[in-house]
């Protein structure tokens, strides 16, 4: 048996399918339907060997049908079942936002607490596919505004896997997304006797710092972490904090950490205009405005519809040069 | 294809049973009268859509379902509610947003819900309940506890993608569900034919779900329809999918009252010649099953019922403000 520490290489795409794996065989009522998530086991791959695992009536292939299937996902799950809804690309979410947005938030408010939809809405995110301007959106902070959703968005195997099981087995609608061109990148994860999930809303310090606060979710920890390194070359300690989950938010650990720097940037891959980040900004702005030394910042994906030419899809996306870029902003005076 | 309706299980219900049928049908009746009542005097909050004309539909279903079969209804729900069971007291509790309705006033007329009778709640989205019966068809086939799923839905629906996607999916996966529509020949202010192509039951038809039309004022014809549908579900025969031919009396909603879209005459020959509670009341006298006085007094009861209701729902306090951001989530 290997140690936490000893740990597995797994892809994004191997831990979620290890989490589902081990949420099915705990408990049967939960059930795994989308486009081409049975017999072909997912266009990412998160969905294989399942049906052979758990047979064709807990894994079940779909029309290419969004919203029906969100719907019926909803039903089953306010009557007994646990339903993992795979929407392939979260620009197809859209599709589906009736049943997401109007029937799975609102059940449990509107019927007073007597029927919960426990559920999860597993979907991508994130550019750099050159996927073009309807299968690169990441569009978190739309669902992150609706009260009775859940929001998580991994950065790491590590926290795919933890996060998936926590999803699966929360009582409220989740909608988890997982970045596209990370799917198949590789990171630690505990072997499966070592059992863990990580709960909402309590966010992770992926690197210690002293002099700026980098907030920063899915892909673009990565990206900040790297910007991290440059920036301790000049001499400037980066915190690269990940919340994990965007609804529900944990104020505190970001908080804490830019009372500490006094300096805050905010990013996240969804556009700029009205995204996470300035939800974020705001958080920060409202609470620590006297304790700040620069204002705080945030940096999105460019307010364009994602352009399919590589050459102009790369000016899009938030990257390590645009975070180091603003850093050094923050400290000139 | 067709669905035949030929059977007449209706046949074999005792006296006992059809009168429960009518006093149902009297009592969603008396309690639509009574929600007019309060929207007239300004106390009751919002919009509603009352169901009166269409009062055979809900009862001739629900009278084949029990607690385990799950329903889901529209914004011109009150009738689905009580048939499958709901109680007067928290019913109007909820439409007039008090702590004792069956959403601790959260949900409405338009969003009332009974966990405990299998009504998984009225929709206000056209079409939005429809998916959620027919996913809990799901549940019921995966657990396999004999369970079905229905959903209430009006004309207007027909026109809504979720209804076909419902339908593919119910058929391709051959799960319990039933699709009922009703009918009444008015999308809001517009015309059901003017805006709807192709013959209705069709839509179910392309599918390959049985489908019939059935008169939705006659309540012993939809529950005729209805019970060997509801059977076959059961035992894994799938969906089925019926347009209940029906009419609204009442306007959309209260605001509706010059009603120009339509003629008086038309208004009258449907509740002259077809109403359905008048229907029954004939059967039942003419079969010797009830007298006269009878009914009378049987009229005189419910209306007195759906008063004490109405007013232990009235004197009930509202919702205390700590209530506002409870159940946003399920622990």
């Amino acid at each position: 048996m290997s140690s936490p520490t000893e740990a597995r290489q797994l892809t994004f795409s191997q831990a979620v399918n290890e989490a589902i794996r081990e949420e099915m065989d705990r408990d049967h009522r939960v059930v795994l339907f989308g486009e081409d998530v049975a017999a072909a086991g997912g266009v990412w791959k998160v969905t294989e060997g399942l049906l052979d695992r758990f047979g064709a009536e807990r894994v079940l292939d779909t029309p290419i049908s969004e919203a029906g299937i969100a719907g019926l996902g909803v039903g089953a799950a306010m009557t007994g079942l646990r339903p993992i809804v795979e929407i392939m690309f979260g620009d197809f979410l859209p599709l589906a936002s009736d049943q997401i947005v109007n029937q799975a938030a609102k059940t449990y408010y509107m019927s007073g607490g007597m029927t919960s939809v426990p559920m999860v809405f597993l979907t991508s995110m994130g550019a750099g596919r050159r996927l073009a301007a309807q299968h690169s959106q990441s569009l978190q902070a739309w669902f992150a505004h609706i009260p009775g959703l859940k929001v998580a968005l991994p950065s790491s195997p590590h926290d795919a896997k933890g996060l998936m099981k926590t999803a699966i087995r929360d009582e409220n609608p989740v909608i988890f997304l997982q970045d596209k061109v990370d799917i198949y990148q590789k990171g630690p994860v505990p072997d499966p006797s070592h059992e863990y999930t990580i709960p909402f809303g309590r966010a992770d310090v992926k690197r210690e710092g002293e002099d700026l606060t980098l907030i920063a979710t899915s892909s673009m920890v990565r990206q900040a972490l790297d910007a991290a390194s440059e920036l301790a070359a000049e001499g400037i300690e980066s915190e690269v904090i990940d919340p994990r989950t965007l609804a529900p938010l944990d104020e505190e650990t970001l908080l804490d950490s830019v009372r500490k720097t006094a300096r805050c940037l905010v990013i996240d891959e969804g556009y700029q205009r009205y995204g996470a980040g300035a939800e974020i900004a705001a958080l920060v702005g409202e609470n620590l405005f006297y304790d700040l030394e620069a204002p705080v910042r945030r940096l999105g994906a460019m307010d364009v519809p994602v352009p399919f030419s590589p050459t102009l899809e790369d000016l899009t996306i938030p990257g390590k040069e645009q975070i180091v870029e603003i850093a050094r902003q923050m400290f000139e005076d | 294809m067709a669905l035949t309706t030929e059977s007449t299980p209706s046949q074999g219900l005792d006296a006992a049973a059809r009168l429960k049928m009518l006093r149902q049908m009297l009592t969603i009746r008396a309690f639509e009268y009574r929600v007019g009542e309060f929207y007239e005097r300004a106390e009751m909050p919002g919009i509603t859509h009352l169901s009166i004309g269409q009062e055979a539909v809900a009862v001739g279903v629900c009278a084949h379902l029990n607690r385990n079969d799950y329903i889901t209804s529209t914004h011109r729900g009150h009738g689905h509610c009580y048939a499958k069971g709901a109680g007067l007291v928290p019913m109007f509790g909820e439409l007039l947003g008090k702590a004792n309705g069956y959403c601790r006033g959260k949900g409405g007329s338009m969003h009332i819900a009974d966990r405990e009778t299998g009504h998984l709640g009225a929709n206000a989205i056209i079409g939005g309940g429809i998916p959620l019966a027919t996913g809990a068809a799901l549940s019921a086939k995966v657990l396999r506890n004999r369970g079905v799923g229905v959903s209430f839905f009006g004309d207007g629906a027909l026109n809504e993608g979720i209804l076909l996607e419902s339908m593919n999916l119910a058929a391709i996966w051959n799960l319990p569900a039933i699709f009922a529509c009703e009918n009444n020949h008015y999308g809001e202010y517009t015309p059901t034919d003017q805006v709807t192509a192709g013959r209705l039951t069709l839509r179910g038809e392309a599918f390959g779900i049985p489908s019939a039309e059935v008169d939705g004022m006659d309540v012993l014809a939809v529950y005729d329809a209805t019970h060997a549908a509801v059977q076959r579900a059961r035992e894994g025969g799938g969906p089925s999918f019926f347009v209940f031919d029906t009419y609204r009396y009442l306007g959309h909603g209260m605001s509706d009252r010059t009603r120009p879209y339509r003629s008086r005459e038309e208004e009258d020959e449907w509740r002259t010649r077809r109403d359905p509670i008048e229907r029954l009341r004939n059967q039942l006298l003419e079969a010797g099953h009830t007298s006269e006085s009878e009914l009378d007094a049987m009229g005189e009861e419910v209306r007195a019922e759906v008063e004490e209701a109405a007013r232990l729902a009235q004197e009930a306090p509202f919702p205390d403000p700590e209530e506002v951001d409870r159940h946003v989530f399920a622990d």
